[in-house]
């Protein structure tokens, strides 16, 4: 007999179709581990083969770290900044400590911003964090300076651009991040 | 959005005291931070073994997209190589009859330097090289110009040996792990390169410009000497980078110099040669010498 192939149904999770889908809970590793691996992995994108004539590639562990922050505010804690940065400055060749100190500056500013500005869309937090890569690639242009030798702000313009740019691009995949996170 | 309630944590002074401490904890973390940061100014070497182990950590799966960029690009090359064998055949041909009146010239160049070399009583140490191995990665998004090598300690590389590519001299070692390091490019606004011009051996400097170019800027004052399209090689001053290696090419003339391109591309470069530092015996004995028995050498 012709079975009509409306019939045929793909074996995908037969656990979950006798589960109750009423008061599941989400996943604490997912919970804590998505946010914090988002944010290092991104951070560790600079390791990969890529070679750029002048600071071209977006700080992306930034940018990352900045849509968390803007997006689910409450998420991330007022001094996650320090960890994440030095973390960040394992991998991104500037002196160590400079993103440590610089990204939680910006935390803490967030922190401010979000006791004057309450009602925000995501235009104006987009103006706040470009506002903010702006400011930390400067500062961290003037660090490396204070250490090495270091080239003329006017390098950093391409990058900071950019990175500007993209910023919606990493708030999009914190939200899917963020839907897969609190998945039942 | 508006934000959560969590900075009126209500009547609870069990929540308000873990506000307030969590205010506490950043603020401190911020100084901590700044603390490092100065720490990391002061020694500049000092945090490299947390470099080191980082880069340790990515350096595989950099190793493993480095191989398959590079099968891809081999791949290319060799579809191409079929598509234009006949004319690339006539081409080469040609090539070969011209190179092999410059081999011969060459030849008697070499036999007449070798005599020169004689009777002026030079003896230098050759170009020798240390190891091959390849650029995995490079810091695109810092200011700073770093690029990793494949290869560190297990094969012999040190700090302040200089590094080349086929095409031209990529920088030096500033920092070794177990198997990586990490070479400062010659386009870093930190690496000065002593240089001359090819053509008449006019002494200059080179210094990174952090964007690409490199500045090149002449020992004797005055205007620029330099014209749109001179070849810059290394001189070997200094003792660390051999001389004769190219260098850049001249692309712009400006008051007090020139900007140029250096010519090894570390995106584009099949491999880098790391090889000894040029007369590092008479270096080392310099570095005996000096008053407190080291000269500086500038770690990063």
């Amino acid at each position: 007999m012709k079975i009509p192939v409306t019939t045929i149904r793909l074996p995908t999770r037969p656990a979950r179709e006798y589960e109750s889908r009423f008061d599941r809970e989400q996943s604490l590793l997912k919970m804590l581990a998505i946010p914090i691996a988002s944010v290092a992995i991104a951070s560790m994108i600079t390791a990969l083969p890529i070679f750029t004539e002048e600071p071209l590639l977006p700080p992306l562990g930034l940018l990352m770290f900045l849509s968390w922050r803007l997006m689910r505010p409450g998420l991330l804690p007022v001094w996650s900044g320090v960890p994440f940065g030095l973390m960040d400055d394992v991998f991104s060749g500037q002196p160590f400590g400079s993103a440590g100190l610089l990204w939680s500056l910006a935390m803490l500013s967030i922190e401010i911003i979000d006791a004057r500005a309450i009602w925000r869309d995501h235009l104006q937090d987009w103006v706040i964090a470009a506002i903010l890569i702006a400011a930390v690639l400067l500062g961290g242009l003037w660090i490396a300076g204070m250490a090495h030798a270091a080239p003329e702000p006017a390098v950093l313009i391409p990058q900071i651009i950019l990175s500007i740019l993209l910023y919606p691009l990493a708030v999009r995949i914190c939200a899917r991040l963020d839907s897969w996170r609190l998945a039942t | 959005m508006a934000p959560p309630k969590h900075r009126r944590p209500g009547f609870s002074r069990k929540a308000q005291y873990g506000l307030f401490v969590t205010y506490v904890v950043a603020i401190a973390g911020t100084i901590v931070a700044a603390l490092l940061l100065a720490i990391s100014i002061a020694d500049p070497a000092g945090f490299s073994a947390l470099r080191a182990a980082g880069a340790e950590t990515t350096a595989p799966v950099a190793r493993m997209f480095s191989n398959i960029r590079r099968s891809a690009q081999n791949m290319n090359a060799t579809v191409a190589a079929y598509i234009n064998a006949g004319s690339q055949n006539a081409a080469l041909q040609k090539q070969a009859e011209v190179s092999r009146k410059k081999l011969i010239e060459a030849q008697a160049l070499r036999v007449e330097n070798a005599r020169l070399r004689g009777l002026l009583k030079l003896s230098e140490e050759g170009e020798s090289q240390v190891a091959v191995a390849r650029l995995i990665s490079s810091t695109s998004s810092s200011t700073r110009r770093v690029a990793t090598l494949s290869i560190g300690r297990n094969f012999g590389v040190e700090r302040a040996q200089p590094v080349r590519g086929p095409s031209g001299l990529i920088g030096r070692v500033i920092e070794t792990g177990p198997t990586t390091a990490r070479i400062l490019l010659v386009t870093d606004a930190e690496n000065l390169v002593p240089v001359m011009r090819a053509s008449d051996g006019l002494p200059a400097f080179s210094a990174g410009l952090g964007n690409g170019t490199v500045l090149i800027k002449p020992l004797n004052l005055g205007e620029s000497p330099f014209k749109v399209g001179d070849v810059i090689v290394t001189s070997g001053n200094g003792g660390l980078y051999p001389p004769n290696i190219p260098f850049a090419r001249v692309i712009k003339k400006t008051s007090d110099g020139a900007l140029a391109i250096p010519y090894a591309d570390p995106g584009n470069t099949p491999y880098a040669v790391v090889i000894r530092p040029y007369q590092g015996e008479a270096r080392a004995a310099q570095q005996a010498a000096a008053p407190d028995g080291e000269t500086k050498e500038v770690a990063e």
